[in-house]
């Protein structure tokens, strides 16, 4: 059905047809809307979800836990403050291989006390094991969040997922909504180590070096399969519904001389500089990143690259400029730009294609 | 590409007149993005939020800086706040008003939709509701169809006196 919606009221469009047992929240700015509709979803009695209102973003994330290890999906929803202060669950639940799927409204992190978007929250949570995807339309995060749940639920990965969406600039804004007739898209939720709660047992033992280690390695073999099972729900998605996907969402890329590298919405902005570029005669293209973990191998050899990272890791450099150079050695131009919901349009980007100097960081607004 | 910025204060329902008017455009066939610009804006300082429309789909999220239209629900907020800025030479600007306003170089439209809205007894917590008013006022200018406005409007809301209004506003708007 096709309808006009936020990018939150679409993420809980999606949660509302994938249906989890258990939806655990607490509400913040820009979050609040996706869990405000699931609630009164919940309490139209449209869902048959347990919908648990907690204290702390902490205590969402451990109740998930406690759900999803009993074997049923579970969904929660958080930006910023409050997906740092899940941090120590978020560890948790990637190592005891819980599918929880669960929505992050990119925004900035204080101080100062600031709701824009950023990509540096979700970054500063890349190493718990979870997967990562960033959308860049209302559409993207409605069709993302259904197949979150598929590939979190795939026995081949049994690992959390986020769906990251930019604070106010996506979940905000209202644009077109075509809703699925879901159908069997995600099969029913099976965890091969759920635990009976009718055949109480001790769980979760002291783990030693040598055990550990192995459950380490799992992760990420699991990891490393994610990219088969994202590829292969993302072409299912494809044939179900009409709407096709990959680990990047490439725009005049394949006979570009320079290629523009970002997230989320200034992914889409950055195809109308393309747009503007082309007509000058600069042989432009776009690569939006739509898969952050697992990282996508990356087809940019002999592109000049310019790197937009709407994030920073201090005393380092922007993490996707950082990340590509580590994956493909390909220097590029950096530019740091749009934290804290700095504005950033088409042709601000435009300019940072025509003053690109390769190697070096440039702070939009700032160190010009 | 159409570009439409809504001025008013915060509480008056800006962003519901951007998200109805966008609702509208797509209801006609068209694409449309409603985008508020959020600040730390409280209840009564002047706020803005964006309609988008065009024929092709929409990759801009930024803000406006340069709209065909300017509109104004709460014409106090020209006393402090540049309406026209960055308004396309030859722009329109409609401002709910009981009186016409001079903006020379531009094409000015006046309503006056808190009459409107006052005279159905269509307020919350006493302030009146002027973005349904609005979108009959914009299906005049010929923004949206009048049909895709009052679809709109029964989409979002289920009380008919919104509807009403817009009608009034269709009426009374000399265009």
């Amino acid at each position: 059905m096709l309808t006009i919606a936020t990018g939150n009221k679409a993420v809980a469009a999606a949660v509302k047809q994938a249906h989890p047992s258990v939806v655990a929240a607490y509400p913040i700015t820009p979050q609040t809307e996706i869990i405000e509709q699931v609630a009164n979803f919940v309490a139209r009695k449209e869902i048959a979800t347990e919908y648990i209102p907690v204290e702390s973003e902490h205590s969402a994330m451990a109740a998930c836990i406690g759900a999803s290890v009993t074997g049923v999906r579970t969904f929660t929803a958080t930006s910023s403050h409050g997906l740092l202060y899940m941090h120590e669950m978020l560890h948790w639940a990637a190592g005891a291989r819980l599918p929880i799927v669960m929505a992050n409204v990119n925004r900035a992190l204080g101080p100062g006390w600031n709701t824009w978007a950023e990509h540096t929250d979700a970054f500063s949570q890349r190493d718990t094991g979870w997967l990562q995807v960033y959308v860049g339309t209302v559409q993207e995060a409605y069709d993302v969040t259904l197949m979150a749940f598929r590939i979190a639920e795939d026995e081949r990965v049994l690992l959390p997922v986020m769906v990251n969406l930019d604070g106010f600039s996506l979940s905000h804004i209202m644009q077109s909504l075509d809703t699925v007739d879901l159908g069997d898209f995600i099969p029913p939720i099976r965890l091969p180590h759920a635990i009976d709660v009718n055949n109480p047992m001790g769980y979760g033992p002291m783990t030693g070096p040598a055990d550990y280690f192995k459950f380490r390695w799992d992760i990420e073999r699991s990891m490393r399969d994610a990219r088969d099972v994202i590829r292969e729900t993302e072409e299912e998605f494809a044939r179900r519904f009409g709407r096709k996907y990959g680990p990047t969402e490439d725009y005049q890329c394949e006979d570009a001389d320079v290629v523009v590298v970002s997230m989320g919405t200034l992914g889409k902005e950055a195809e109308v500089a393309v747009d503007i570029l082309r007509k000058e005669g600069i042989k432009a293209g776009s690569m939006r990143l739509r898969w952050f973990r697992p990282f996508p191998d990356l087809d940019l050899k002999g592109k000049e690259v310019v790197v937009i990272d709407r994030d920073y890791s201090f005393g380092f450099g922007g993490v996707v400029a950082a990340s590509i150079k580590a994956k493909t050695g390909i220097e590029c131009y950096n530019v740091i730009a749009g934290l804290g919901g700095q504005e950033v349009t088409y042709d601000d980007i435009a300019d940072f294609v025509r003053n690109r100097k390769i190697g070096e960081e440039m702070w939009f607004g700032v160190s010009e | 590409m159409y570009e439409i910025r809504i001025h008013s204060r915060g509480g008056q329902g800006g962003v519901t007149a951007a998200r109805l008017l966008a609702l509208a455009a797509f209801r006609d066939g068209k694409y449309a993005t409603a985008c508020p610009f959020y600040g730390a804006e409280r209840r009564g300082a002047p706020v803005v939020s964006f309609v988008r429309i065009d024929d092709a789909p929409i990759k801009i999220y930024s803000q406006i800086r340069n709209p065909d239209m300017v509109v104004v629900l709460d014409a106090s907020v020209m006393e402090t706040v540049d309406v026209l800025q960055g308004l396309k030479k030859g722009g329109s600007v409609l401002v709910n008003s009981e009186h016409p306003h001079e903006f020379p170089g531009f094409v000015s439209h006046h309503v006056d939709l808190t009459d409107i809205a006052l005279a159905k007894n269509l307020a919350i917590a006493g302030t009146p509701i002027v973005n349904t008013p609005f979108l009959g006022a914009a299906a005049k200018l010929g923004i949206v169809s009048f049909e895709s406005a009052k679809q709109a409007i029964r989409e979002m809301f289920s009380d008919e006196r919104n509807v009403q209004v817009a009608e009034a506003a269709y009426k009374e708007m000399v265009i």
